[in-house]
């Protein structure tokens, strides 16, 4: 050869291949083995079994030994020694290890033989996420040959079809889920995106208006849905109250988090701070004090303070803010990884001061283990009912989880209007710049410090909120429910919905909270059902598998694989996601080794 | 003569009264824990002394574990929050050897004892050093140059699973290591008594931070492991390993973890899923007391930390008592952050340059 051959095949990551393989139970090896297939016949010059046949021969276990014998012929024709040969194939035969074993060995055969032609092909600094690094397959030319459109219209019809099919054989069948495709089916193909009314364009509307809307509609129509396979039937009501107030708190922590690019594992600590406010000036907790601004539902004989739990909430959110700006202002000079343990440090004393603080000097402020309860329910009293037909209580109300989640709703459009503002305005912009580069932004006159407390403040504000609302729904504020896990939680919603993307951290915070409420034990329901003790597919464990219980191991384990294969989350923001495949390095004008701010002059505190 | 004194000007930022406010409420703060403990000593001296064997006794153990926080903070800038967990699943594995493979009864021969101890060492020390490295390789390596804190976001992902596999293990409950270590007298002068359970806590820690004190000063391994820490491009360039060195670095960690583990399993006689993250946010902030990357540091921190706890919980007079540990050590832990961030020693790398 007098010229080096062209390298058609990427040396691909083993431990995320072996992960991919196994976390999908041996499903991706399809996809593998059509990829390996594909590159080692474009790499002997199209002779031998291609990906479709491959696939098609593993059935047979031919695929076994033909791929190892062409690997070997691969090296042996480049003059190499082969660190494989056919007789590989033989591994499938050893039990449940034995493909995964051969997976291995034949990737790392191959990637000996990319490697080795023309030398390295990544280059080592930059990063790739290992989603591409596994699903950079090529589909056939006459795909791509296909206009976007219709390649959109295809894929898009397919996806649901598989939907429909898999409602239809592992789920329960109701004809809604017809109108269900319809309708995500209109909204994919029609061109609305260019409509427009009297110069206005109203195209961009059309999502965010239908999502609304059946957002609002939901009540009525959740016992018509279908059930969905393995995750059951849709979540009820009262469930979507508590996803409507987790958006609101992942999107406050988005403000911190996705906005301004600081890690905040302390984000608990606001909503204890709300969920408080709400115990205090909304329930009979400080019984020497008498004082009634608006509330609704009170009995004779009530004490303490009790304002309209709207009122409250807007208190709580300017308190929890304070609070904010408070612990902001000396932790936020520090670097990334030292603010999160200062934040995770607040996290963990705050609750421990509600769960001490029935005798902090002699005063009772939080009432201790027990909590304080009951808290009082929103409502707009019986004036209002009479002329506007307001609920007058909501505690009272026929429909009370239907009203907690509508005013739930009108809470997260708030936030989602105060999120997409801010982030066009000068200090969203400025929050962007300090994420991707501190001393970058710092140069062009954006005040560090000023800029990053805002941010915090806003994302507590959102958290005290969100925990004043929930405290008024749950009617009680209990120490036991601001543990570490809950700042996880909600900080695991932002990076798995999409750091940065109003839809997909409400996406994120939804389907967790889900999760949380309903999910989990309806997968572990259907797990132990088809796999347990009496399953009706395959007796695999013998004791009921408590799902729920691995919550957290669950997301935590989310947390890891988003990082590892889709760092910029499901739905990213495109530049956030720019961020992480360019690999903007953070680099902090506080450095620890020195011992002080290396500029900050800017800055008058 | 007018440039030096321009110059000078310039070396000598003068000083605002604001600058002396924070050492002078830490001098306060640290006079007044002073006369409180004199205060305590003078009412009651032979129970304060036992109370500080008990402090010098939990120092021992978080200094096994604040030492792997800050190896492997020294080498990657990493906060390795799963460590706490990898300490935890040592202590489970130590008490599994203990108790079922070994049978160990309460009142055990002392030569039979001595034998289990450094058997269940040994395997818990090799078996938390392979999952520690087993972590690094799945977890932080693929994202060693991506942006900074997504290594520490799959750190804390890495904690949970790590606790789900302890609940998936042992179940959610404590589980229970009865008292195997002797709990006799080593002497005893008025009132004050040293116990042997503590001795032994003592006997076995000492010798293994020795060894890493030798391993890492001493060593061809711990040069490179030093020389990584320092510059990890440069080293490169010199011919080390950088991969394997983190890895081994990272075993060394998980090794101490062990070794804590079975410690704490025996001494205080119950682990838990959550003992680690608890324990872990402990030895972290020791960690940080003495100097982040700093050993001799980590261990002074813990000792720190050890006294601190142990006076709180367990002296009359003037302490707020064991409902506020947590709140008192992160406290330390956010002032130490905010205002020195380089700790006690004010030292960052592991050989102290």
């Amino acid at each position: 050869m007098d010229q080096p051959r062209r390298v058609t095949g990427k040396p691909r990551d083993l431990t995320s291949t072996m992960v991919l393989l196994i976390f999908t139970l041996g499903l991706y090896a399809f996809v593998w083995v059509w990829m390996a297939f594909n590159e080692v016949k474009r790499q002997r010059g199209e002779r031998g079994a291609g990906g479709l046949l491959g696939v098609i021969l593993m059935f047979p276990f031919v695929s076994a030994f033909l791929l190892p014998s062409y690997i070997g012929r691969m090296h042996r024709e480049s003059g190499r020694t082969s660190p494989v040969s056919g007789w590989w194939g033989c591994l499938w035969f050893v039990p449940y290890v034995g493909f995964f074993i051969w997976a291995f060995v034949m990737q790392r055969a191959l990637n000996a033989y990319w490697m080795g032609t023309d030398g390295p092909v990544t280059a080592a600094d930059t990063y790739r996420s290992g989603w591409e690094r596994v699903t950079d397959f090529e589909l056939p030319p006459a795909w791509h040959r296909l206009p976007a459109k219709r390649r959109r219209a295809i894929k898009a019809v397919l996806l649901v079809g598989l939907g429909l099919l898999l409602i239809q054989f592992f789920g329960v069948w109701k004809d809604s889920a017809l109108l269900l495709a319809a309708l995500v089916l209109v909204l994919v193909l029609v061109p609305y995106q260019n409509w427009t009314i009297a110069g206005h364009r109203v195209g961009r509307w059309v999502v965010p208006g239908v999502v609304l809307a059946f957002a609002a509609a939901y009540p009525y129509y959740v016992s018509h849905m279908p059930e969905m396979p393995i995750f059951g039937p849709f979540p009820q009501v009262s469930t979507m109250v508590a996803m409507m107030i987790f958006s609101i708190m992942a999107l406050g922590l988005n403000f911190v988090v996705g906005y301004a690019g600081l890690l905040d594992l302390g984000y608990v600590a606001f909503y204890a701070m709300g969920a408080y406010m709400a115990g205090w000036f909304a329930s009979n907790q400080f019984s020497n004090q008498n004082l009634n601004i608006g509330a609704v539902g009170l009995y004779k004989g009530d004490t303490g303070l009790h304002f309209s739990i709207f009122l409250v909430l807007i208190m709580a959110g300017l308190a929890t803010g304070i609070v904010g700006v408070l612990i902001g202002l000396p932790t936020l000079r520090l670097r990334g990884d030292y603010l999160a343990i200062v934040t995770l440090g607040f996290g963990e004393i705050l609750p421990q001061i509600a769960r001490n603080g029935d005798n902090l000097f002699g005063f009772n402020l939080t009432n201790g283990t027990g909590g304080i309860t009951p808290i009082d329910g929103p409502g707009f009293g019986t004036w209002l009912h009479g002329h506007l037909h307001l609920p007058a209580n909501y505690l009272t109300a026929g429909n009370l989880d239907s009203v907690f989640f509508w005013t739930a709703l009108l809470l997260v459009l708030v936030t989602v209007f105060v999120s997409s503002r801010l982030r066009d305005s000068r200090l969203g912009r400025a929050w962007i710049a300090i994420r991707e580069d501190e001393v970058a932004a710092a140069a062009m006159g954006v005040p560090l410090m000023r800029t990053k407390t805002w941010a915090y403040a806003t994302g507590a504000f959102f958290g005290g909120v969100a925990g004043a609302y929930y405290a008024s729904y749950k009617g009680g504020a209990f120490p036991d429910d601001f543990f570490f896990q809950i700042s996880v939680f909600i900080l695991c919603m932002v990076i798995l919905g999409g750091m940065g993307n109003i839809w997909g951290v409400i996406f994120g915070a939804c389907f967790l909270s889900y999760l949380d409420r309903e999910g989990l034990s309806n997968v572990g329901s259907w797990l132990n059902g088809h796999f347990g003790p009496g399953g009706s597919d395959l007796q695999i464990w013998h004791k009921p598998l408590d799902v729920p219980l691995y919550e957290f191991g669950i997301f935590g384990a989310i947390l890891v694989i988003t990082m590892l294969f889709r760092p910029e989350g499901l739905i990213p923001s495109s530049r956030r996601a720019a961020e992480f495949h360019e690999g903007v390095r953070e680099e902090y004008l506080y450095d620890v080794e020195h011992g002080a701010p290396i500029s900050d002059t800017t800055e008058s505190m | 003569m007018a440039t030096t004194a321009h110059t000078e000007t310039l070396a000598r930022p003068s000083r605002s009264i604001g600058s002396y406010v924070m050492p002078v409420i830490a001098a306060l703060l640290v006079a007044l824990l002073a006369i409180a403990l004199v205060l305590n000593f003078i009412d009651a001296p032979a129970y304060f002394v036992n109370i500080s064997f008990i402090g010098l006794t939990n120092g021992a153990v978080y200094a096994l574990v604040a030492l792997g926080y800050t190896l492997v903070y020294g080498i990657l800038e990493l906060i390795n929050f799963a460590h706490g967990d990898v300490f935890m699943l040592g202590g489970m594995i130590s008490a599994t050897m203990v108790l079922s493979v070994f049978n160990l009864k309460v009142g055990e021969s002392p030569g039979r004892l001595a034998v289990v101890i450094i058997g269940a060492l040994a395997v818990s020390m090799a078996a938390c050093g392979l999952i520690n490295t087993t972590i690094e390789r799945v977890a932080y390596r693929p994202l060693r140059s991506a942006p900074r804190l997504a290594p520490l976001i799959t750190a804390i992902g890495m904690s949970f699973i790590l606790e789900d596999i302890a609940i998936a293990w042992k179940g959610p409950s404590y589980v229970a290591v009865p008292e195997v270590l002797p709990h006799g007298d080593v002497f005893s002068v008025g009132g004050v008594s040293y116990t042997w359970e503590k001795l032994i806590v003592v006997i076995i820690t000492v010798p293994v931070l020795l060894l890493l004190m030798w391993l890492v000063q001493y060593t061809r391994q711990g040069k490179a492991m030093r020389a990584t820490a320092q510059d990890r491009d440069a080293a490169a360039m010199m011919g080390i390993d950088v991969n394997r060195t983190i890895s081994f670095t990272f075993m060394i960690a998980g090794g101490l973890a062990g070794a804590a583990g079975l410690l704490y399993a025996l001494y205080f006689g119950q682990v838990r899923y959550d003992t680690g993250f608890q324990l872990g946010l402990i030895a972290f902030t020791a960690a940080v007391l003495g100097g982040i990357g700093n050993l001799p540091g980590a261990v002074l921190g813990a000792l720190c930390i050890g006294f601190i706890q142990a006076y709180n919980e367990g002296l009359r007079h003037y302490m707020p008592g064991s409902d506020w540990t947590q709140s008192i050590v992160f406290s330390i832990l956010i002032l130490i952050l905010v205002f020195r961030p380089e700790g006690l020693l004010g030292e960052r790398t592991p050989e102290g340059t």
